[in-house]
């Protein structure tokens, strides 16, 4: 056989192999974590582990209750703040802004999804928490140290800013001209359009941007571990602190070897972290490959 | 006037308010970071490592975490770029379009590009564990380049996707193998976009501290070796913000601003090279 065949099937196999592999990283992942996080689930029931509030390792007691409550407050938050803005500003660039501004707004917006979430943790600490504690929790009439919920879902929001308007101007870009043209020539106004034509046709793809940002926003580790206060309680206001699960999992890193068990905890936190998110992004997924493949 | 026209103000207004809302966030965190940051620097900062007692307010720079940070992110946009570039390689010029292991391998990388980085460096230190390794740049190197992998690839397949299928016909009728079209057409073809990618996982990879919170360790020392642990400039942050002194927490906010300028480097970088080698693209 010539050398430059030979060469030819031999590189097809090697980037078949790591093609493979490549697809196959979600799983591997997913696995490992489970191998690691069987010690735990042999002694302990799921759900005694899913709904317990009692986290005292040293007394082999692991109730994910307030980590998992803490991750849904904070992203409940978040999610809260971020979409309106998100749609409304998705919405101006995509219908109204005149072209230079949506060429200068894109930049920008992904300049906001390349910082660094050490850096927003930094921001939240110097600007969000004295905000809360001085201006917004003493206008409520209450005391709060201002690392809180409201602080985690407020840094959480900007977080997710980029990813949730950028999938929706790809989603608004799929909605045909044709339909908007039609809404218009029968004497709609722009808005009329918009609202009962381009967000309705329009309306999977930002579910499923909103869901990426939620799980985004889930995940989150780093800056939410800075700023929402981390105490193991279920917070009951958005002005109390939050322990979120990524930040159990982030801040133990050091002493979770020396105390038995504790390892597989804070794995398991990492395996259910792993299949929430997966959950929302295969469903976010499908559902904007069908909006793809509609205008095919 | 009509309520439609009110109406349609009111929204527009909203709107216009919320894209200036979003707009000022970026602008808030980066004034804030600089108006923080500068007074905070100063030379020592980025030419010494820490000398004992640093992180008690004693002398010292964190010249330990900006090097292992660039080792870092270096190893593994490496590693990653050795994965990546014949992933997409084989699914743009091997497989046969519409096959499965195209959808499957785009979707799969789709979905891997939402896990949270804190789940990457759980998984880097079992498979650390697995080996018997202990936190070291190795480590961080693996779990960063498993973080950026899908990014990278899914950025290259962009890309890769958007050359025009004649010039791999043409490639092929002049009796190249498909190999010899991947390296020497598609490859040349599609570089400008190849390279954004690449720093945009630099960027994403130097900046990442949930990763290797678990897999990099931590030292006052230069690493000099794959083996040794490494500091990186976003855990440094973290844990300067951590202590209870105020002129080391200072100095978090230079680490920050050192850290900020080395992403805005990189991001300006990549809109200029792209706009360099597109010169060189057929159109």
């Amino acid at each position: 056989m010539d050398k430059r065949l030979l060469k030819d099937v031999l590189a097809e196999r090697f980037m078949l192999l790591l093609t493979i592999f490549a697809g196959l990283i979600v799983f591997v992942m997913a696995i490992g974590l489970y191998q690691r996080s069987r010690p735990i689930l042999a002694i302990k029931s799921l759900s005694e582990l899913l709904f317990s509030t009692s986290w005292h390792p040293l007394r082999k007691e692991f109730g994910f209750l307030p980590f998992i409550m803490g991750s849904l407050w904070v992203t409940g938050v978040a999610v809260i703040i971020a979409i309106p803005l998100c749609l409304l500003t998705a919405i101006f660039l995509s219908e109204y802004a005149p072209r230079y501004v949506r060429e200068w707004t894109k930049p920008l917006i992904d300049l906001l999804a390349g910082i660094p979430s050490v850096v927003y943790g930094v921001w939240g600490v110097l600007v969000i928490i004295p905000l809360i504690k001085d201006y917004i929790a003493p206008f409520f009439g209450t005391f709060s140290s201002g690392y809180s919920v409201l602080a985690g879902g407020i840094v959480l929001a900007i977080m997710v800013f980029p990813i949730i308007i950028h999938v929706s101007l790809e989603v608004f870009r799929t909605v045909p001209y044709e339909i908007r043209e039609a809404s218009l020539s029968l004497g709609a106004t722009k808005w009329q359009t918009i609202k009962h034509v381009v967000i309705r046709k329009a309306m999977p793809g930002i579910i499923a941007a909103i869901v990426l940002g939620v799980s985004r926003a889930f995940g989150e580790t780093m800056a939410v571990l800075m700023v929402a206060g981390n105490v193991a309680k279920v917070p009951s206001s958005v002005l109390e602190p939050a322990y979120p699960l990524p930040a159990l999992i982030a801040n133990n890193y050091g002493e979770m070897l020396s105390v038995p068990l504790y390892d597989s905890a804070l794995l398991l936190a990492c395996l259910i972290l792993l299949l929430v998110v997966l959950f929302f992004n295969v469903i976010a997924r499908v559902v904007l490959i069908r909006v793809e493949r509609s205008i095919k | 006037m009509d309520r439609r026209k009110i109406e349609e103000g009111l929204f527009k207004a909203l709107m216009i308010a919320s894209t200036l809302i979003i707009l000022s966030s970026l602008v808030l965190i980066l004034t804030t970071v600089i108006v923080k940051g500068v007074p905070a620097m100063n030379l020592a900062m980025i030419t010494q490592t820490p000398k004992g007692g640093f992180y008690l307010g004693k002398e010292g720079g964190i010249l330990n975490a900006i090097v292992g940070s660039l080792y870092l992110a270096t190893g593994a946009t490496f590693l990653a770029i050795l994965i990546s570039l014949p992933v997409v390689l084989y699914l743009n010029v091997y497989a046969k379009k519409s096959s499965r292991i195209i959808t499957f391998t785009r979707f799969s990388l789709d979905v891997l590009w939402g896990v949270p980085s804190i789940v990457y460096g759980a998984f880097g230190f079992t498979i650390m564990l697995f080996f018997g390794l202990r936190g070291s740049l190795l480590g961080g190197i693996i779990a960063v380049a498993l973080l950026v992998l899908p990014i990278m690839t899914r950025a290259m397949d962009e890309v890769i996707r958007m050359v025009p299928k004649e010039l791999l016909e043409a490639s092929y009728s002049l009796g190249a193998t498909r190999l010899e079209t991947a390296l020497k057409v598609v490859v040349r073809q599609a570089l400008p976009g190849i390279l954004t990618a690449v720093l945009i996982a630099f960027g994403r990879g130097i900046g990442d501290a949930a990763s290797v919170i678990f897999t990099a360790g931590f030292s006052d020392f230069i690493p000099y070796s794959l083996l040794r642990p490494a500091a990186t400039l976003p855990l440094a942050i973290f844990f300067q913000l951590g202590t209870p002194f105020p002129e080391v927490q200072d100095r978090a906010y230079a680490s920050a601003l050192i850290l900020t300028v080395i992403i805005l480097i990189i991001s300006i970088a990549s809109r200029i090279l792209t706009r360099r080698f597109t010169r060189h693209v057929v159109k």
